[in-house]
């Protein structure tokens, strides 16, 4: 019986996957997962069996981001479906490996959680990346995460959006979790990001396993930065860029930016400031993997959304 | 010490992308051959993206690191199907802004870098060279956004691997921390003083300027720590300390903390007090560096002015 009026049940999570490597040169979680796949020990919970996964092995082996395409962006139903077998882009068929493995996306079948480790090159700090606004079960564990690491932070990012969503390699599980720690740059292995990234997933498997144990988690309210609008970096009519992320900009990932706040320098030196209409949350600001995704950064909106409570069916 | 004079000093080049992924450089020379920069009062630049296709591709290098490719050796290797891209364009280079050792060569090299380390900003050089020495001590008096150094690596001329060995005299400009891939606006802002300043001393020098003598402290480079590693697989197994990372230059001590391994044991540093520099530079993973060490020496140069006529 429920405490709570309005309390949703999910299955238990049995089924728990952790990919690294989604990206092959973001080294904490291509560490981690290398580590966990010697020895699981440090993943294993009662009741669960979480599976460690390097989800894009060749572009790990050339410490490169991909080899073909975005395997991070491959997971359209188009994507998953297509014929061709070997004459598909690595990805893709790599996508598809993944989905028979981990799903099919969609159907009772597939995995109950995937946590995808990556890093960024722009000042996140922790970040949980969320998809759905509606996934009760990934608001109460986030809410969790949050509290345990206090006075620690963990910010969410909401990435629901007609426009902006992408298909993710985690989108294959029931609820997929992201996780983006930053900043590192790319091919390098920070000792402190390796460690708060090490520390999230702690917390995030131990919620799994009081949750299979039969804990209610009373409603809670979830502050997000949920995403809005992607910005570009000026470009020339060749489209070579003609202006950097300004200074006061680099590294604020997460503060306001208002309405007429520096934005951009050119090369030269003269500042393009933020034309928009009110005050709007930067984050991805500078991240080298979006030069040619045309993302300078992305701004969101800060907003609370309430997670009703949640307990095992 | 005695006065020197020398030649004047006519024909710069500014070299960027000689690693495609460290961005200063390149935006630095993009937007240099956009403004069409050729000229500055008595000194000709030419501006040289090196590595156009790592550029393109945004990588450090295609097939080799191209600057290690500047030796003699390789410089005059035959060149067939089978030789790796940068071997032919360091050859390229070496026709276009050379041949090293020659008259013929520009008379100043600066190749632009940027390195994942928290280095600030360094020039790099190899032998004793009083011109590298009087623009640094120029640079460090004027520029105050970032610590300026000097690093000298004891290799001599006819064994220099890299670009800037090409010219008469030559230096690496090398900035950071910046991610592969990333240009940052402080980054670009300094690399592009530096430059600036090197071209303004030049003017002043061509013009019959004497810059007084003196001294400096420079880094000489004394030996390089890999990463501790799995025997068997070659993986590395700890990262670089949490208190060591960020802390390039600062003096490293026997028994100060220099990795943490993944299990979580903390391995320290055993030998002599010694400068770290290149602090989990990205790109020397491969080549089994997690960092560099240093001794802090004294260089005295003369005073020096153009020779005139």
């Amino acid at each position: 019986m429920s405490a709570y009026k309005n309390s949703v049940c999910f299955n238990e999570a049995r089924r728990v996957a952790i990919f690294g490597g989604t990206h092959g040169n973001e080294m904490s979680g291509v560490t981690l997962v290398n580590l966990w796949v010697k020895n699981s020990a440090e993943i294993q919970r009662k009741g669960v069996e979480t599976k460690p996964f390097i989800a894009n092995p060749k572009a790990v082996e050339k410490c490169t981001r991909y080899v073909d395409t975005d395997l991070n962006r491959a997971f359209s139903p188009e994507n998953l479906s297509a014929p061709g077998g070997d004459d598909l882009p690595y990805e893709v068929q790599r996508a598809q490996e993944i989905n028979r493995i981990f799903g099919p996306k969609g159907s009772p079948e597939a995995y109950d959680v995937i946590f995808d480790l990556h890093n960024t090159t722009s000042n996140m700090g922790c970040t949980l990346i969320l998809e759905s606004s509606k996934d009760h079960f990934n608001l109460q564990m986030m809410n969790y995460i949050k509290k345990a690491i206090t006075p620690a932070s963990c910010l969410v990012l909401l990435n629901e959006h007609p426009l902006l969503k992408y298909s993710t390699s985690r989108s294959v599980a029931k609820h997929p979790v992201g996780l983006e720690v930053g900043p590192q740059p790319q091919g390098v292995l920070r000792s402190n990001i390796f460690e708060a990234m090490r520390v999230i997933l702690k917390h995030a498997l131990d919620f799994i396993e009081l949750f299979n144990e039969g804990m209610e988690f009373p409603p809670c309210t979830v502050e997000v930065f949920w995403v809005s609008e992607r910005i570009d970096y000026p470009r020339d009519a060749n489209g070579n860029i003609i202006a950097m992320v300004h200074p006061n900009l680099q590294d604020c990932d997460w503060e306001p930016l208002n309405p007429g706040d520096p934005m951009f320098q050119t090369f030269d030196g003269k500042t393009i400031h933020y034309q928009g209409s009110g005050t709007v949350y930067p984050t991805f600001i500078n991240e080298a993997a979006y030069y040619e995704k045309q993302q300078a950064f992305v701004t969101t909106r800060r907003e609370t959304l309430v997670a009703s409570a949640i307990r095992k069916a | 010490m005695e006065h020197v004079s020398l030649p004047p000093l006519s024909r710069v080049a500014i070299c960027g992308g000689t690693h495609g992924n460290e961005m200063s450089g390149v935006y630095l020379v993009r937007e240099m051959q956009k403004q069409k920069v050729d000229q500055a009062g008595s000194v000709s630049i030419t501006t040289v993206l090196s590595n156009p296709r790592a550029v393109d591709a945004c990588r450090r290098y295609t097939d080799t690191d191209l600057n290690r490719c500047f030796t003699k050796g390789l410089l005059s290797a035959p060149i067939t199907d089978s030789t790796p891209y940068e071997l032919k364009r360091a050859q390229e280079l070496n026709s276009q802004l050379g041949p090293k050792g020659s008259k013929e060569a520009v008379d100043l090299l600066c190749d632009v870098h940027n390195t994942t380390a928290n280095m600030g900003l360094c020039l790099i050089f190899y032998s004793i060279d009083w011109i590298t020495l009087h623009i640094y001590k120029y640079i460090q008096s004027k520029m105050t956004s970032t610590p300026v150094r000097v690093i000298q690596l004891d290799i001599p001329i006819s064994e220099a691997y890299s670009l800037e060995s090409v010219g008469k005299h030559g230096f690496a400009i090398e900035v950071g921390p910046q991610p592969n891939g990333v240009l940052r606006a402080d980054i670009f802002n300094m690399v592009k003083e530096a430059v600036d300043l090197t071209i303004e001393w030049l003017q002043g020098f061509n013009s019959g300027s004497t810059f007084e003598g003196g001294e400096v402290e420079a880094y000489n480079l004394v030996k390089s720590v890999d990463y501790p590693r799995d025997p068997t697989s070659n993986e590395i197994t700890a990262a670089i300390h949490p208190q060591l990372q960020d802390n390039d230059f600062k003096l490293l001590r026997p028994g100060d903390p220099m990795f943490q391994s993944f299990s979580g044991e903390m391995v320290e540093y055993e030998g002599e007090e010694l400068y770290p520099f290149f602090v989990n530079e990205c790109a020397y993973y491969e080549k089994k560096i997690a960092f560099h060490l240093a001794k802090k020496i004294t260089l005295t140069f003369p005073p020096i002015s153009v020779k005139k006529d």
